[in-house]
């Protein structure tokens, strides 16, 4: 059976298409070495417009009013420039500053400047491949963690470890000024002033085990990026990233909290970039279930665990709730070992 | 006229010939459903000189990340059920073997249905907000679409936001509905000006289908206008006059367009479709066909519900005319989303049958928007799982019901028309642990009234059904509420009365076709079965105190013509009242649901 796959790995290649939604202007060649933040391409995704109604302004009808335009498609105008005339009286003149971009019926559609949106890069790594007027594809090598959830900023900074343990709950009084411009990794949160102390600190960054619900749009409100690895809910950060982030304390972590999108992939993660010793493989993005895998449970009661698949039994299992499911027998790093539907579980790769 | 003739009057792009030969021949038949989370793979063929549904092969869908190649799904689905049925279905080189071999490998047809690819941004455009606008917002509710813009004289938005919006969102459709027959032309043109200024600022190879089903006399004028910078189709007009709406046509074209959508930019969806013949369905479309035909069958009205993971379909037929409404974002996985937008959280703790913390059931809703294809595998999220589902239906009901007719037949006018049966499926209510819980969800949900079938469709096999009607009407006829491949999950007697909770409102003579009867007493608040095997016959004259109405008017008794079958629970008296009323107070509310739960005995 297919089995998807969350990353958490201390050395991988990691291979990203950044692309714009929209024609635009790509800013960096093949070869190229950048950091998570610099900006790869830009683009406006989404321009204002006015129209600027000839048949109104000039009182003609909308058959005739072509004839009064003196403008073409394409043409910059500024405030108060002429745009239709009609005879020497009267006169249309642009309220804006803009470009024409259509003509038809008797109005004119005019595209006021607007600020393009910057596409960051999301990851430190090398330009492997230009997209003319869209993108590029970046790879990279370092450690990488896959998260859940993210409110859509991108940051980078030096990570500092907030958590003693898996299970640590991030307030706002382990904050303290050194760590402003920092990206830090702490536990579950559930009080809005430890968030709102993050933000008052500048944090570059903030990687959580997990979020309360109610506090969702407060994280979306944040200047900064952040990653939510587990979910929503009291839930201990999962053993395997918890070891990897706490053992990379110092290091410069990139954070790009894209909100996790089921059909086109894309998903929160953190990376750090690693010196490239060689060339590790991309890890798979999808794999079947094969016995000896590491997975990870999303699903109650044991959500966030992480354990090895044992034994994949035949068949449909029954489970507490009463349902019938296909299941897998996983042993968990306390020894214990659990039958979870397998819908529960992702490999890790 | 027989079934298979009715059904097929009811297809009217069937070539004669082929149907002929069709119906006269056992032609087994393969059908996928690829779904937002899950691709099926159902295998039916003629055994025994009958239609059987013979398995189904599950698989998840891998039309987008990481694969973004729907076709791998779709092959792990068909490897399951070659394993299951023993059938080959797929050559050494993995392609399917269509039509069967002389050995019995393959299959004569595929029928293919798709929901889960993301929904088409769409754009509504209309003269009128009440009228035209209506009506092309009403043809898009009927497939898989999200409308982003809505465009009319009326409005209120200046025209510079809904061109920004346009041009931001790039719809991939556009229904314009402006205009009757014979109407305005002036106003349908400055609109379609607009648009077609928006349209000229998207890139050319993301520029959307138009669909223009306005004034006729405008079509020729409105495509040429707007074929530089789209693709135009045209159909009859929605709104033909300011009272008559028709979507029949621009239905059958929006499923066209949907299926070249999908087909041009998922991997693997061409492919299926081409292994249909060029008939890949939407799978409500599917769905509404069925409950269309079961309607004409019956000769009354019927309900198909699905509840998938990122939508939820309602298909509500009344005589042949079919009221369709896809919610593409209502579902049980990302589709929560919606719920939560929409409803307050106690409106889905309040059918949670054990205490569960109402943060701990917010954060789980918000968990499965982000892993959709996860179980429930302990008892408190399966109650969450099962609360939510009856509020996701009952969500899109309340939609729904505002374009059922007005002249359908109802017992009161606060409740849904009478329908007879009704037909469930969906994961969270076809693989509920019992079918108890299937049962309560689906009364829960959809509170019908009167007497109705109510038929569980285990394998969602309706949708697959609909698309196949038009290549094996004979295995569709034959197949449809068959009680081997359909849970019959039995009838349910469900009064409209308002009356004290203890006091007797209906007594029912059951008349066994063993030549038994019996005399049951019906109090009010009750929810109560009455012995009738599964399968066997049984006619029914109900007596109606306290004006109760089971659809024979308040008070009135009713003697029914035909005879009820007995389903698992055998007959179903749901004298819980209508609308239903849940205690205010928690422990109370719990109470009284875990009675119900004890009621239905399993």
């Amino acid at each position: 059976m297919l089995a998807p796959v969350t990353h958490i790995t201390a050395l991988a290649r990691i291979r990203r298409k950044r692309m714009l939604p929209v024609p635009g202007t790509v800013l960096v060649r093949a070869g190229q070495t950048v950091a998570a933040t610099d900006v790869v391409a830009e683009a406006v995704l989404a321009p204002q417009h006015i129209v600027i109604d000839v048949v109104r302004g000039l009182g003609v009808p909308a058959e005739r009013a072509m004839q009064f335009i003196e403008r073409e498609v394409g043409e910059d105008i500024t405030r108060g420039s002429i745009v239709a005339k009609r005879g020497m009286g009267r006169e249309l003149p642009s309220k804006v500053d803009g470009r024409i971009v259509a003509i038809s019926n008797g109005q004119i559609l005019v595209e006021v400047q607007s600020k393009p949106f910057q596409l960051m890069a999301g990851m430190p790594g090398t330009v492997s491949e230009v997209t003319a007027e869209y993108g590029v594809t970046i790879e990279g090598v370092g450690a990488w963690v896959q998260g859940l959830w993210g409110n859509g900023h991108i940051s980078s900074g030096t990570l500092v470890v907030m958590m003693e343990g898996p299970d640590d709950v991030f307030s706002k009084d382990k904050l303290d000024p050194s760590q402003r411009g920092t990206v830090m990794l702490g536990g579950y949160c559930g009080d809005r002033k430890a968030l709102e102390g993050a933000q008052e600190l500048q944090l570059r960054g903030l990687i959580l085990s997990s979020l309360a619900t109610p506090l969702i749009p407060i994280a979306r409100r944040m200047a900064f990026p952040v990653l939510v690895l587990e979910g929503f809910g009291k839930l201990p950060m999962n053993a395997a990233a918890y070891k990897l982030l706490s053992t990379n304390a110092g290091r410069e972590i990139a954070v790009d909290a894209e909100p996790f999108d089921r059909f086109s992939g894309e998903r929160p993660e953190a990376i750090i970039g690693l010196p490239a010793g060689g060339q590790p493989p991309v890890p798979l993005d999808l794999d079947t279930f094969k016995i000896g895998q590491r997975v990870r449970v999303g699903k109650a009661p044991r959500l966030a665990a992480i354990g090895s698949l044992r034994r994949l039994p035949e068949g449909l299992s029954r489970f507490n709730s009463g349902l019938r499911a296909y299941g897998a027998e996983v042993e968990f790093e306390n020894g214990e070992t659990s039958l979870v539907p397998l819908a529960n579980i992702e490999v890790i790769g | 006229m027989s079934d298979q003739e009715l059904l097929q009057e009811d297809i009217q792009d069937q070539d004669a010939r082929d149907l002929e030969r069709n119906l006269n021949t056992p032609r087994s038949l393969l059908a996928i459903d690829v779904g937002s989370v899950n691709t099926r793979a159902l295998l039916f063929d003629s055994v025994e000189g009958r239609y059987r549904f013979l398995a189904a092969g599950v698989s998840p869908t891998t039309a987008g990340a990481p694969m973004f190649d729907a076709s791998e799904g779709v092959r792990y689905a068909l490897d399951t059920l070659q394993s299951i049925s023993g059938r080959v279905l797929t050559t050494a080189d993995e392609q399917l073997i269509i039509p069967s071999t002389r050995e019995g490998a393959g299959a004569d047809n595929l029928a293919s249905t798709l929901s889960g690819a993301p929904p088409l941004k769409a754009v509504a455009v209309g003269l009128l907000e009440r009228v035209s606008l209506e009506s092309a917002q009403n043809l898009l509710g009927t497939s898989y679409v999200n409308i982003i813009e809505s465009l009319s004289l009326n409005k209120g938005r200046r025209i510079e936001e809904q061109i920004n919006t346009i041009v931001k969102e790039r719809p991939e459709l556009v229904v314009i509905a402006g205009g009757t027959d014979g109407g305005a032309t002036r106003s349908v043109l400055n609109l379609v000006n607009a648009l077609g200024m928006a349209l000229s600022l998207i890139p050319a190879d993301k520029r959307p289908d138009v669909l223009y089903a306005g004034n006729r006399a405008l079509a020729d004028r409105v495509s040429s206008f707007l074929e530089p910078v789209a693709r135009v189709h045209v159909t009859p007009n929605l709104r033909p006059s300011l009272t008559d709406e028709q979507l029949g046509p621009a239905e059958t074209m929006l499923a066209d367009i949907f299926r070249r959508h999908h087909a041009s930019r998922i991997l693997g969806i061409g492919e299926l479709n081409t292994w249909s013949g060029g008939n890949l369905q939407p799978t409500a479309m599917s769905l509404g066909r069925i409950a269309r035909f079961l309607s004409i069958l019956q000769r009354k009205g019927t309900l198909a519900v699905d509840v998938g993971a990122s939508s939820t379909v309602i298909a509500a037929a009344f005589n042949g005319d079919l009221r369709l409404r896809t919610f593409a974002g209502l579902g049980m996985g990302e589709g929560l989303k919606t719920i939560l937008g929409s409803r307050k959280l106690d409106q889905i703790t309040r059918w949670l049958p054990i205490e569960v913390d109402p943060g701990y059931v917010l954060d789980y809703i918000q968990n499965k928007t982000l892993m959709p294809a996860t179980l429930p595998a302990e008892r408190e999220d399966l109650a969450i799982e099962q609360a939510l589902a009856r509020e996701v239906i009952r969500m899109a009901l309340d939609e729904a019901q505002a374009h059922f007719p007005r002249n359908a037949k109802r017992l009161h006018h606060d409740l849904l028309p009478l329908f007879d049966p009704i037909l469930v499926s969906g994961a969270v209510v076809a693989n509920a642990p019992t079918i108890a819980q299937s049962l309560l969800m689906i009364l829960d949900a959809i509170e019908p009234t009167g007497v109705q079938q109510v038929i569980l469709d285990k394998n969602n096999l309706a949708p697959a059904l609909g698309a196949a009607a038009p290549v094996n009407p004979g295995l569709v006829t034959q197949l449809l509420l068959d009680p081997i491949s359909f849970l019959n999950l039995g009838y349910v007697i469900a009064p409209v009365v308002n009356a004290r909770d203890g006091s007797p409102v209906l007594r029912i003579r059951v008349q066994y076709d063993t030549g038994h009867s019996n005399t049951v007493e019906v109090a009010m608040g009750t929810l109560q079965l009455i012995p009738l095997p599964a399968g066997r016959r049984a006619k029914l004259q109900i007596d109606c105190f306290q004006r109760a109405d089971v659809g024979a008017g308040p008070g009135r008794s009713l003697k029914l013509d035909r005879a009820v079958v007995g389903g698992p629970f055998g007959i179903v008296v749901d004298a819980r009242g209508r609308p239903l009323h849940l205690p205010g107070e928690a422990r109370a509310r719990r109470e009284t649901l875990q009675r119900w739960h004890l009621a239905l005995g399993r």
